[in-house]
């Protein structure tokens, strides 16, 4: 239970009185379960200029999140990298970005990104970290890893090289590129590995694109959403994390709590305030003084997660920003921003 | 202005307009609290207050020891402050000048005005020494200039004074220590094409751009504070901590210290001390980091950074060119700020940077 007040954040959550701590033990109910933390850092997003010379920018991002990881105590169970190690995929920016990993303290599952695969179809990422799918237990609860970041065959096989490939689908909005998915494989896979759990377990589902559907022309979007989401859906407790968007997401769907982490190289913008409509800002006359961008920090982050009674709370740590929480709200039945978020959002239905 | 004065009320325009009216060039307004307003016989008793001895365990140590007038109001050349019986700090003395216009006070920001920085050396082991304040108010209770000053400011006996008055006095003292009007507000904010000299013009350019200096030392369209009042990470004296940083942050999460508790740790311990503002808010992110001081008569406040470890302006420039490091054999740590990277610049650019920083000095101090 100790675990859950070492931060500020953490001890409000608690004094908020979302859930008593002896209900804790009680919905757990089970001897072999019990609260804790796990640390998430994503889209890295190492990038080879040329020979042994790597964006320092990006290099700098995964290297002070290693180190803060380094720094949690209590120290989390494990760390979940969540995709988008490498920039174009190729061999020395997957070997430089797992030599920055390899600083980190605790033990790492990684994530597919399409970063890491369109080169050679994962080929390498495989050879250096093992299945791009799988699920592991926790504590008692289960934790599925997915590689959500397929797509179809016909697409995939198009182009004269994986190089070309990979430039194509490391456009944001590229026409050229194509939705992401699951896929027919991984989805039978799902529901075999998901026979033998029980429903009351509390899952916890990892993918690089979210399992929701947001926008499609950012690829902000897996094409077979709705599909996953009917094989968690005899779960009680199901949580959905990804990366990938590089920006703040939460959601309610049924039974399922989706929540993105942060990229630690450079944020995105949401996609509701993307337009290409003409501007009508005044055209800028006096040069903005500071050397743009000086904070390369800015809004990009990593977190931890606590897991307490099958629901998490995830705390963003944000350089030189506040952290924010975002908690599940027992009452409301879905997660939500503890600080900023007074009022209820519906959740999202359009696409 | 007028915006600010009518929502302030009357009285409140009255001191603002105190303020407005000895703003130097190159400076927006002092920020007054509208608790503690600026008077006269408030900035006469603070004047006072500063310059005491006698508020020290052994009479030898007052708030001007470290910020000497005659200084810049810092203790130049030391490296960190001595206090009583010559007692070492761990930090270099901050100018008092523009200090009003910081967000927070001290390198980690642990207090967030004038008033509350004030109370700290007091009673800190390594500066002032005294066990309480109780001897401030002995002493303020008894002095017969003193009776007649606080008469005046506070309108009440000093028998009844508290530390509060106290800190509020000398928060209004050092209010009044501002001061602009270099070669470089007279070139940018004046209008005088000729205040500043062509290798200063030159590094102008190389401080607003190649050289990044701008981003965290601001300049704005009406004034330049040459401060963000944020903290960074630079690397300086990273070193002596970066092996056990888990186990002293650990340490000092787990102790949960006070701020006075904060305020002796952080100025007793070396290696508490470069800590920086974690100390202060206990978040991972804040570790190692430093508020970014005013660059204002920075060519007479020399050593430089945090714990004085850089002798010279030259040897600033070439550290930020080394994206934070001394020597470019040195390590770059793990938790330095994103913004800090090697910057290219040539030997004369160098040079010219160092020269627009001599351009911050003004007249008063010259």
């Amino acid at each position: 239970m100790k675990r859950r007040h070492f931060l500020k954040g953490a001890g409000a959550l608690m004094a908020g009185g979302i859930l008593p701590i002896s209900l804790v033990e009680v919905a757990f109910g089970k001897s072999n379960q019990e609260n804790f933390t796990f640390a998430y850092i994503s889209d890295s997003h190492i990038q080879q200029i040329k020979g042994s010379k790597f964006v320092r920018n990006f290099d700098r991002g995964l290297i002070r999140a290693v180190a803060e990881c380094n720094l949690m105590d209590p120290k989390p169970d494990f760390v979940i990298y969540g995709g988008d190690l490498a920039q174009l995929g190729s061999k020395a920016e997957i070997d430089h970005g797992l030599e920055i990993m390899s600083a980190c303290k605790h033990k790492v599952h990684y994530v597919m990104g399409e970063h890491d695969y369109y080169l050679d179809l994962g080929k390498y990422w495989e050879s250096q970290l093992g299945p791009q799918w799988y699920s592991f237990d926790h504590k008692g609860v289960h934790f599925v890893v997915l590689n959500s970041i397929i797509v179809d065959e016909k697409w995939t096989n198009k182009w004269s090289s994986g190089e070309e490939r990979m430039g194509v689908m490391a456009g944001l909005d590229n026409p050229q590129g194509s939705s992401f998915m699951v896929g027919a494989v991984q989805r039978a896979w799902l529901k075999q590995d998901l026979a033998k759990v029980s429903k009351d377990t509390p899952l916890v589902v990892l993918s690089h694109s979210p399992l929701q559907k947001i926008y499609k022309g950012w690829n902000f979007w897996t094409d077979d959403a709705e599909k996953i989401q009917a094989i968690l859906k005899p779960f009680k407790k199901v949580n959905v994390f990804y990366g990938h968007v590089h920006q703040i997401q939460y959601n309610q769907i049924g039974n399922i709590s989706f929540s993105s982490v942060m990229a630690t190289a450079w944020p995105w913008p949401y996609p509701s305030t993307y337009s290409q409509a003409p501007s009508h800002l005044p055209k800028l006359t006096v040069k903005m003084n500071r050397a743009d961008p000086f904070f390369e920090r800015d809004a990009t982050g990593w977190q931890f997660i606590d897991v307490w009674s099958g629901n998490t709370s995830m705390h963003l740590q944000l350089p030189e920003n506040e952290p924010r929480t975002i908690a599940f709200n027992k009452k409301r039945q879905r997660p939500e921003d503890t600080k900023y978020q007074s009022k209820p959002v519906p959740p999202q239905k359009h696409y | 202005m007028k915006m600010i004065m009518a929502s302030l009320g009357i009285f409140a325009a009255v001191v603002l307009n105190v303020a407005h009216a000895a703003t130097p060039l190159g400076l927006p307004p002092v920020p007054v609290p509208h608790n503690n307003p600026i008077t006269p016989a408030k900035v006469k008793l603070g004047d006072k207050l500063f310059h005491d001895k006698r508020f020290s365990s052994d009479g030898t140590v007052s708030c001007a020891t470290c910020h000497d007038q005659k200084k810049a109001f810092t203790d130049s050349p030391l490296k960190v402050s001595q206090g009583i019986r010559k007692l070492t700090g761990t930090r270099n003395a901050p100018t008092v000048i523009n200090a009003a216009y910081m967000h927070s006070m001290f390198w980690d920001g642990r207090e967030p005005d004038l008033e509350g920085q004030s109370g700290g050396p007091f009673i800190n082991p390594v500066e002032m020494g005294l066990p309480n304040y109780e001897p401030v108010l002995k002493i303020v209770g008894s002095d017969a200039e003193y009776r007649a000053l606080f008469k005046q400011a506070f309108n009440k006996s000093a028998k009844r004074a508290t530390m509060k008055d106290v800190q509020r006095a000398i928060a209004t003292f050092e209010r009044t220590i501002i001061s602009g009007n270099s070669p470089f507000d007279r070139y940018y904010f004046g209008g005088d094409k000729s205040a500043m000299n062509n290798a200063a013009l030159r590094g102008l350019k190389v401080f607003q751009e190649q050289g990044r200096c701008v981003s965290c030392h601001t300049i704005s369209q009406t004034h330049a504070l040459f401060s963000d009042s944020r903290f960074h990470n630079l690397g300086i004296g990273f070193d002596r901590i970066n092996k056990d940083v888990f186990e002293l942050a650990s340490a000092f999460r787990k102790a949960k210290m006070n701020t006075t508790q904060v305020d002796v740790e952080v100025l007793t311990n070396k290696n508490t001390s470069e800590l920086g503002r974690f100390a202060v808010s206990t978040e991972s992110r804040d570790i190692g980091s430093f508020k970014t001081p005013t660059l204002r008569n920075v060519a007479r406040t020399a050593p430089y950074m945090h714990d004085g470890s850089l002798e010279t302006l030259k040897d600033v420039v070439k550290f930020y060119n080394n994206g934070g490091r001394v020597k470019e054999s040195d390590p770059t740590y793990d938790f330095q700020s994103g913004g800090i990277r090697p910057l290219n610049l040539s030997d004369d650019q160098i040079d010219d940077l160092v020269a627009f920083l001599e351009a911050l000095t003004s007249p008063e101090y010259k």
